[in-house]
């Protein structure tokens, strides 16, 4: 048990900090913070998977929670059916042309020796089929894009649950991740890291641009959700009641009939949201502590040990008949799915798409600042990473606001120092980050909980 | 004439935007590649660098403005680059000092400088949006123009008008003093030499008696004038924003790796390979084809190969090209 308790210590403190911004500022604040740390969390354990667990420096994981977030377009909002019948066959035939093109690269690539006429062959293939998707997909998409400008303009999605596209985000992620793998695994890690950041940025330049998909930077709003809506919740009698009983001993204090009306209105009102906002946590929690399970499992597997020998020593690995190249491939897969899964999670909870807000600070390097905080090659460290960064992030405006008025507290309100400081109060979160990062590198580059390998 | 109209139509719209960007890109593809060369680690700081030593710039622009202090038909902020760069050094070193020798003592992986790298990235952009704000400022004075579409269409009595703005020139051949000052000094002189030489093999130079001490603080003071001259061109010819800044890193980084990244020249080049294929390949060539082709043949389309919202997106792809087939660079073993 002795061997836990810092990791039990850790948690205990990170959920009294929770719990502190529930008492001071409010439970919705405390539990959007919470949400979004599990969603950080799930982020965390996929970025883990690839550098804590083989060494891979994946920087574009902005690319995979973007692609996970259009899952959830594709995948749950209903179809627009005057967009398919204005020019759904000509994008299904340029899916077709897509496709045939990439079957026959492969054709060629594997039937014809290497030679100049096979690099011609392949070149005229892509120009050819660039040309054909250009002619079929052009007009197709003039006229998708102009049916309802204000409120389609797309061809929507498959109508079905939200859930379910949380499971097709990753294996969307997985998929990008297979070809991404495929060009850029084999280069060094810094080459790796530019390589993943630049591609990352190409797919969310893709989603944003291209319309007729998911509106791009007009943003897909009012998705469907999982989880009961504050309006049904605030008109429904069992919640009222339950409200009522939750908070009884309060109303009771209350005189008259009306005043008490009104305060247990504002009540359920202010509950529905913690309400949501509970149901969606529990819905994450129970996908962290899946994931947790599961890679703790394949941590310690046979497996696992295997993955820390590739990362620790490549040619010893290889040398006792490991497959580094196909090994690296898959957990670069896995890794990117989770991320793909949490990026499905985090627009399932703002119940929005806004491809503008993918940004490489926010969704990359946050998210690495994250595992590295935390502690690589530990699960219960990435998590832990994810929770405390992303506390810090939320709550850095508010804690450098409380510092600055501390220390000009003897200036006048009107002195230009102490405004311009007031003023850029949010840009301290930045600075809070990076020396935090910086510290952590220097003096315990292992992160707050280091790995831990079990000898057998 | 229609020849030349397009001709014309082509070099006002595509070959002098690109150079001037070219120009940009390369002074920071120089700066990626010394330190990846020299102090061996890919810097994710350096777009956030740029913008702090052009920061200073703009305030020391806005300071000689008060004072009323101007360079004539020249942008004050030229007059400003040499204070900009002292600052941008000192900026450097002392992080250099506080952050990066520690790790280059213990000899760590370069992955590791490169995470480091992230931290460092992180305390400057909070340091430029504390001091200067995260806004859009124009810090551009000074004549505009050095010849207008009008004056040109009067001049030789074409249909297309030449405009070249002078923060275009100024760009360009502020480049050209900055990097051949440079080439000549990594070539020509011992010092120089002795930077090359440490970048090519650490402990062979380490052995000829050559002081890393010595070649790490030349390479800051390089890097530092390389940064602040290529941001505060930039800043001047678009404006000065923190976010763009940070975002230019990434065709900056392109730049360097179609260049082959740790060489200079090849830097210098692939700046403007990443400029011309973003500029002619999202260009519409609709007119350029209505005044050479004859009027039978004339396009009806904007003949675009890709709309100009993938600027970025063809750099990058150029980048992904080069990795796969030529992954040291497509300028591999050129030198001066």
């Amino acid at each position: 048990m002795k061997q836990y308790l810092n990791v039990v210590t850790a948690y205990m403190i990170m959920f009294t900090l929770i719990i502190l911004v529930g008492i001071f500022q409010s439970w919705s604040q405390a539990l959007s913070i919470l949400n979004y740390c599990l969603i950080s969390a799930v982020m965390t354990i996929g970025a883990n998977i690839q550098w804590g667990y083989a060494g891979l420096i994946n920087f574009g994981i902005m690319g995979y929670t973007a692609l996970g977030g259009l899952a959830v377009v594709l995948v749950s909002v209903a179809p627009v059916p005057e967009a398919w019948k204005a020019g759904g066959i000509n994008m299904i035939g340029s899916l077709g042309v897509v496709v045939a093109m990439i079957v026959s690269i492969r054709y060629i690539s594997k039937n014809i020796q290497k030679s100049k006429k096979r690099n011609y062959l392949i070149a005229g293939t892509i120009v050819i089929g660039l040309l054909l998707i250009r002619l079929l997909a052009g007009p197709g998409i003039e006229s998708i894009e102009a049916v309802d400008p204000a409120k389609t303009g797309f061809l929507g999605g498959l109508g079905m649950p939200i859930l379910f596209s949380w499971i097709v985000g990753a294996f969307f992620a997985g998929g990008l991740a297979y070809v991404i793998g495929k060009i850029a695994l084999g280069l060094r890690a810094d080459y790796l890291a530019i390589a993943t950041l630049l591609i990352a940025e190409i797919v969310v330049s893709i989603i944003k641009h291209e319309d007729w998909l998911a509106r791009g930077v007009k943003n897909v709003i009012g998705l469907k959700r999982p989880v009961p809506y504050e309006i049904d919740l605030q008109t429904s009698p069992w919640f009222i009641n339950l409200v009522e009983n939750f908070n009884s001993g309060k109303l009771k204090v209350i005189g008259t009939i009306s005043e008490r009306q009104d305060v247990l209105k504002q009540l359920v009102i202010d509950a529905s949201s913690v309400y949501v906002k509970l149901c969606m946590a529990g819905l994450f929690l129970t996908v962290v502590i899946i994931l947790l399970i599961v890679t703790q499992k394949a941590l310690y597997s046979p497996w696992g040990r295997k993955m820390r020998a590739i990362r620790d020593n490549e040619e010893a690995a290889s040398a006792m008949g490991k497959n580094v190249v196909k090994e690296h491939l898959l957990i670069f897969i896995l890794g990117s799915a989770v991320v793909g899964l949490a990026g499905a999670m985090m627009v399932t909870n703002d119940g929005l798409f806004t491809p503008g807000s993918y940004r490489p600070m926010r969704y990359t390097f946050v998210i690495w600042v994250m595992v590295i905080v935390g502690g690589t090659g530990n699960n219960f460290g990435a998590i832990l990473g994810g929770f405390v960064v992303w506390f810090l992030w939320v709550e850095a405006a508010p804690i450098a606001l409380f510092l600055i008025n501390f220390f000009t507290a003897h200036l006048p309100e009107t002195n230009a120092l102490k405004v311009h400081l007031i003023e850029s109060a949010p840009y301290f979160r930045f600075l809070m980050i990076g020396i935090g990062v910086l510290l952590i590198m220097r003096y315990r580059p292992q992160g707050i909980l280091p790995e831990k390998i079990i000898k057998q | 004439m229609d020849f030349l109209n397009a001709i014309i139509l082509l070099l006002n719209y595509t070959i002098i935007p690109a150079l001037s960007y070219g120009s940009q890109l390369a002074l920071g593809a120089i700066f990626v590649t010394l330190i990846y060369g020299v102090l061996r680690f890919a810097n994710f700081a350096t777009g956030d660098m740029m913008s702090f030593g052009t920061m200073f710039a703009v305030l020391l622009t806005f300071y000689f403005q008060s004072l009323g202090i101007n360079f004539g038909f020249l942008p004050t902020a030229l007059l400003t680059i040499p204070f900009a760069v002292i600052m941008m050094i000192l900026y450097m070193l002392s992080i250099d000092k506080f952050v990066f020798s520690y790790y280059r003592i213990k000899k760590s992986p370069p992955v590791v400088l490169a995470m480091v790298s992230v931290g460092v990235m992180f305390v400057t952009q909070a340091i430029i949006r504390i001091i200067i704000g995260p806004f859009d400022r124009r810090f551009l004075d000074g004549e505009k123009f050095i010849l207008k579409a009008t004056e040109f269409k009067e001049m030789t009595g074409l249909n297309e008008g030449l405009t070249i703005k002078s923060t275009q020139a100024i760009t360009i051949v502020v480049t050209v003093i900055v990097v051949s000052i440079m080439f000549w000094f990594l070539n020509k002189t011992k010092t120089g030499t002795s930077m090359r030489a440490y970048s090519d093999n650490e402990d062979l130079a380490l052995l000829s008696g050559i002081d890393p001490k010595k070649v790490v603080l030349l390479t800051w003071v390089i890097a530092g004038i390389l940064a602040t001259v290529g941001g505060v061109l930039y800043g001047l010819d678009k404006s000065y924003k923190p976010f763009v800044y940070f975002n230019n890193m990434l065709p900056i980084f392109a730049a360097a790796i179609v260049g082959g990244i740790g060489n200079p020249l090849g830097a210098f080049l692939g700046g403007y390979v990443v400029a011309f294929g973003e500029i002619f390949i999202t260009y519409a060539y609709k007119k350029f084809f209505t005044y050479i082709l004859p009027e039978s043949l004339e396009p009806n389309s904007l003949m675009q190969l890709l709309s100009t919202d993938y600027k970025f997106a063809v750099s990058f792809s150029l980048l992904v090209i080069v990795l796969l087939f030529r992954p040291s660079g497509i300028f591999k073993g050129l030198r001066l």
